[in-house]
This record gives structure tokens, sequence and C-alpha cells, in this order.
């Protein structure tokens, strides 16, 4: 594979100047007709020095980590000089410390990371550091800016926040305005920074209030579970705001079982059966609000980046930055075929 | 008889039952007892959930809600208490309903409709029912392993069908079944089923042969081989028996998510124990009932949905199901042994 679309590098510019919306667009990891609107000058993406990249990430037992692995996989393909070492995804941090250790040993060039859990890894994360690997911290942050070279992940505060505005803006000149929030794992500090966003975004509208909020598990059963509770809980609202696409479809389901329609739904993530709903347009889920699993593929964008001693094309910097914040893009009717081809299943 | 005349000291399945197989009269005498106290929690939650959430509560909708949401791990339940009256133990049923689940809802099942989704759960239920039954009678392994085992092995499988993914059911006779057009009297079918499950549950236990054994082999299973039952065979066909209920209740959770998914049933097994302890099966074997399990999961399910009508958070509803539950032990306990 040597001839590679030439429009990539420029648009890992772009990623990095943090637009979500473009990085969203560009990872349609199966053609070369990205969505992105952007022109600019390609930036250096020609085939260089042979990088080898280890990739370790938690189990991929639920959609979206399913998701972060194919695109750093399909990203990795599309690179004639990337060779990916990846291990099998563990949610064991013992297991997963295990797994870095022998990438570590097997001498790679750059260490790609999305701990299980980030405070427990940041250890094995500066014993790569200090073994001359420099790490690109993927997702959930370590403990220890010394325990990787950059950072990229999402925006779980934006998330919430983006979700209540958007709400907010839809629910404006309705006075009492009821809102209620379907959480993910409440044992994850994740869920707690989104639901922070939220009850700040809605702050700024008076007339909008959060009567009740139910945590599930990021399940689909669990989502169907306390979705039918929080419907016989609340016999009227005006928005749902639900933490997770794949949760989602549970959710979607105890509202068709309960026949209501009397509110407006945003979800999160990004998962194609949300986007295909939103298009739709039959039913309550309106919106939802970005978490992009590209960020795997950018992650790779930035470990070859490393492992060749560039920057990033369209930035003025020689290397690449230390922390990259996606940003969680609304997703609703009118743009939703722009972010189509990077939903996942 | 003797044993039973007397309470159980011990729950913990330290102290298997004395040698002699239990007495009909004075095993229904304690279940009665057992069933009344459990009743009892039942209806104090009822009442707690009345006076706190009126409207909601004590609706019929709310009625359904919580009869739909004990069905699932009702079924799995009844077969559950089953294991575990013979002495052993099925830690493999949450992940027998996740990979029964998610072999049902692939693409190639889903194509053969209603029967082709129905009949792969109800199949592969019953597949690994007699994996787990061959392993433990045949092979001599401890329940506890083999089913340990065999949890491993069928999330892994279930993961490896899914890569992960959640598979959604594009099946309308499937997915109409979990909708208020298709309730008959009021009552959803997934209801249908587990009062079905419950009520062949009950006669077989308490009316057939299949259930003397069964107490037989759990109170002593030597002396019931020493009474010419075949208790290989027997303890066979009960985690055959868990495996079909995992089967039945993969099919009801297809229907009330309309999906399937690796981590469909997460913690069943945990949740199954509980209800049939609670309800006063004796986890080394030999005593329990199927009234008292169900009772068991509808307490459970009861406590939910109070928490969630309350609008308590997570924490707090995990905090107080743990103290819910050794209070319905300890009140049971007090209960049988002041008879």
């Amino acid at each position: 594979m040597t001839q590679l679309p030439t429009r990539r590098g420029l648009l890992f510019g772009a990623a990095a100047v943090s637009a979500g919306a473009v990085l969203a667009g560009c990872t349609s990891n199966d053609s070369d007709d990205e969505p992105a609107a952007n022109d600019q000058p390609a930036a250096d993406d020609k085939p260089g020095k042979a990088v080898t990249i280890g990739f370790a990430g938690p189990q991929a037992d639920h959609g979206w980590l399913n998701a972060i692995n194919d695109n750093a996989k399909n990203r990795a393909k599309k690179y004639s000089d990337v060779t990916l070492e990846i291990t099998e995804g563990s949610n064991d941090t013992a297991a997963q410390i295990g797994q870095i250790e022998t990438l570590i040993n097997k001498k790679v060039d750059v260490l790609v990371i999305l701990p299980a859990d980030g405070k427990a890894l940041t250890q094995v994360g500066l014993k790569a550091m200090r073994a001359g690997i420099p790490v690109i911290n993927l997702d959930r942050i370590f403990n220890s800016p010394q325990a990787y070279r950059c950072w990229i992940g999402g925006d779980n505060y934006g998330m919430g926040l983006n979700a209540g505005n958007y709400i907010g803006e839809k629910l404006k000149g309705k006075s009492d305005a009821r809102v209620i929030e379907l959480a993910g794992l409440d044992n994850l500090e994740l869920t707690q920074q989104r639901t922070k966003g939220f009850d700040d975004a809605l702050k700024n509208y008076p007339n909008v209030k959060k009567v009740a909020r139910q945590a599930a598990e990021f399940t689909v059963e669990s989502g169907q579970a306390k979705m039918a509770q929080l419907l016989q809980a609340q016999s009227n609202f005006d928005a749902l705001w639900n933490h997770d696409d794949d949760q989602g479809v549970g959710a979607l389901r105890a509202i068709e079982q309960a026949g209501r329609d009397d509110f407006l739904m945003v979800g999160g993530a990004g998962a194609l059966s949300a986007f295909q709903a939103i298009k739709k347009d039959d039913g309550v889920l309106k919106a939802t609000v970005l978490y992009p699993p590209t960020m795997a593929a950018s992650a790779i964008d930035l470990a070859r980046a490393l492992g060749q001693s560039k920057g990033v094309g369209g930035l003025a910097e020689f290397e690449i930055p230390a922390s990259i914040t996606l940003y969680s893009a609304v997703v609703d009717k009118t743009n939703v075929d722009q972010y189509m081809s990077t939903g996942f299943k | 008889m003797t044993q039973h005349a007397s309470p159980p000291r011990d729950d913990t399945g330290k102290v298997p039952s004395a040698g002699q197989p239990p007495v009909w009269r004075g095993l229904f005498a304690h279940a009665d007892v057992r069933t009344l106290s459990l009743l009892g929690v039942l209806a104090a939650l009822i009442l707690v959930g009345g006076i706190t959430k009126p409207d909601e509560f004590l609706d019929t909708r709310n009625l359904q809600l919580v009869l739909t949401q004990a069905s699932v791990i009702g079924v799995v339940t009844v077969g559950m208490t089953f294991v575990i009256m013979s002495g052993g133990i099925d830690l493999s049923v949450g992940a027998i309903v996740a990979l029964a689940s998610v072999w049902a809802t692939t693409v190639a099942t889903q194509e053969y409709g209603f029967g082709g989704i129905l009949l792969t759960a109800v199949l592969v239920g019953l597949g690994c029912g007699l994996v787990n039954g061959l392993l433990i009678a045949y092979g001599g392994m401890v329940p506890f392993i083999a089913t340990l085992a065999m949890l491993a092995s069928a999330r892994g499988l279930a993961l490896q069908i899914t890569d992960g993914k959640t598979q959604i059911v594009t099946v309308d006779s499937v997915l109409d079944l979990g909708l208020r057009d298709a309730y008959v009297l009021g009552i959803p079918p997934l209801v249908m089923v587990f009062a079905v499950v419950t009520v062949i549950g009950w006669l077989v236990l308490n009316r057939t042969t299949f259930g003397r054994r069964t107490v037989a082999v759990g109170g002593n299973a030597e002396a019931a081989r020493l009474a010419g039952i075949d208790v290989r065979r027997q303890r066979l066909y009960l985690y055959l028996l868990s495996g079909l209920c995992c089967g039945i209740a993969a099919f009801l959770l297809i229907i009330l998510s309309g999906s399937g998914q690796n981590t469909n049933g997460n913690l069943y097994e945990l949740d199954a124990i509980a209800a049939a302890i609670i309800g006063g099966t004796l986890l080394s074997g030999g005593r329990g009932t199927i009234t008292g399990s169900v009772l068991g999961v509808l307490i459970f399910t009861t406590i939910t949905n109070i928490f969630a009508l309350n609008n308590l958070q997570s924490d707090v509803q995990q905090i107080a199901k743990g103290a819910i539950i050794v209070a319905a032990v300890l009140v049971q306990r007090r209960t049988a042994s002041t008879t």
C-alpha cells in the first residue's frame, strides 16, 4: 500500500487543532472520500521511517471500545510504514500491566495505551517513558504527566455541557420545564464529569429543572430496566439526556414499550443506531453528543508522527502537542449525514 | 421429622441435613412459616412504596412493570433453586443467558424469524446445561468449578460472536411481544411465561418423583444412591433444567430489550442465588421452595422499583439492598425458630 490518500495529513493537522467535527468526519476508515470540509495543503503524509506501534487497550466488551480497536487497526493499516503490535484487551489491571511490559520488552517504538484504569496504570506508563518509549495516553488519563508524552481523549464534561445547552435551547420559553438524566456507570469518574457538565449547562436556563437521575450500566439491559423505572416515576417531563447510545438502545425500547413520546431525548457517544434514529426522526431521539472513537485513529497518527520525529501538519510547532481534547459535537438532524460514517455498531 | 423440626443452624452450607431423606410434612410446615415471613417482608415493602409514592407505585402499569422486570431473573431463579436444592450451584446462568441471547440474535438466526430465535435460545441454553451436567455428574467435577469454567467460556464465546457489538433484533413478531398491545387481560406475555415456569417448577418439585429425588440427592447423596436413585443422572438432568431456564430467560430478555448483547445477564448468578437463599433454600441442599425463591425475586424487584420511583442513587440503592437482604434473612430465621 504505497499510494496514500494525500489529504490525510491535513486532516490530521486539523484534528490536532481540535475540530472534533473534522476529526469525526475524517475517519471513514474504508474510503478516501472524507466528508470533512477541508482543502488546506497536505502535511507530511509520505511514507517515512518504519515505526512499530504497540497498542494496549481494555477488553472491547462494549460498542464504543470495540470501535476504538477498529479505528486503531484500520488507521494503522493505511500506513505502509507502520506496524501495529496489538495486545489482547483486558479489564484486569495486573493483566494489562503485564501486556504493556511485554510490549516494552519487545522494544516497540511508540506505545498507545488506553488504560482500563488510568490511575492504576500510571506506573507502567512511567516505566515505558523511562525505557525511552514515548507513550500516547488514550482517553483515560494517567495520574502523572511524566507517564505520557501526549494525551488524546474525549471531553466528558463538555459532553454533558453540550447536551445540557442543546436541551436548554430546545426548551427555551417553556416555563417549568422538567428534565431527567439516565447516567452511565456511576463508579466511573467520567460519569460524574458528564453529570457535572450537564448540571452546569442547565444553570444557564433557570426555567429548566432536573427532576430525576438514575444510573445504568452502559448495557442495553440496564438501559431498558432503568428507563422503564424512570418513565414510571416521572409521568411528565420534557427532555431526557442519556449518557450512552449503547444503553440507549435499551432506553429507547423501554420508551417504546411504555408508549411514551411526549419528550425529546438526547443521546451520547455516537452509535450508528442512534444516528439512524436521528435521521429517521420518527421517535423521541433528536440528537446525540459525540464522544468520538475516532480518537484511536488520531492516536495512531500521533504515534507515527512521534516515531518519525515529525510535528503535526498545519501547526507551526516542530513537535506534536502534549494534549488534545476532542470536541463533543452535537449531532442532530441537520448534520447527521456528515457523521453517519463514524457511527459505531 | 427430626432434622426439620429443629431450626437449621447454618445456612452457609457447612452443615448438610442429617442422614435421612426429608419428610414432606415437616418440609411443608417450614415452608409455610418461611413463606409467610417473606410475604410479610413483601407487604412491608409495598406499604413503603404506597406511602412514599402512592400515585406512581400503586398503579396497574407499575405492577405490570415490576412483574415484567422480575420475569427474566425469575425464570433463571426457578432453575437455580432446583440446582441448589440438589446441593449444587450454577455460577454460569448469567453467562448462558448472554450466550443464548447473542447466538439467537445473530443475523443468521434472525433470518428464521420468531421460531429461529426461540429455538436457538433454548438449544444454546440446553447445550450449556448439558456440558455442565456431564462435567459434574460424569466427569466428577465440583459444581462450583465446572460452572465457573462455563461462566468464563460462555462469556468469552458471547463476546466473540458479537465482537463487542450490540445485535439489534429486527424480527417484529418477537419485538411486538414486549409491547402493550400484546398484553392479555392486562398481563404482559413475559409475566405469563414467568408464571407458567413457576407453576411447572412448583409441580415438578412437589408432585413428581423427579422433585423428590432432587431433594433426596441434596439432603444426602449417598443415602439417595443407596435408596436406588441414579444420582448422576439426576444431577445431569438438573443442570440441563437450569440451562433450559436460562435459554427461556434469554428469549424473554431479547423480547424485553430488543437486542442481544454480550453483557446480558450480568451478575444473574448472584441475583438468582440471593433470591433463592432469601426464599429459604439451603445452600447445602435438601431444602427449599419455588414459592420462596419467586418471592425472593419479587422482593428484590420491588425494592429496585421503590428506589427508582423515589429517585435514590445507585450507591444508596446498593447499601440499602444489602441491608434488606440481611434483614429479610434474619426475620425469616427468627420466625422459623419460634415455630
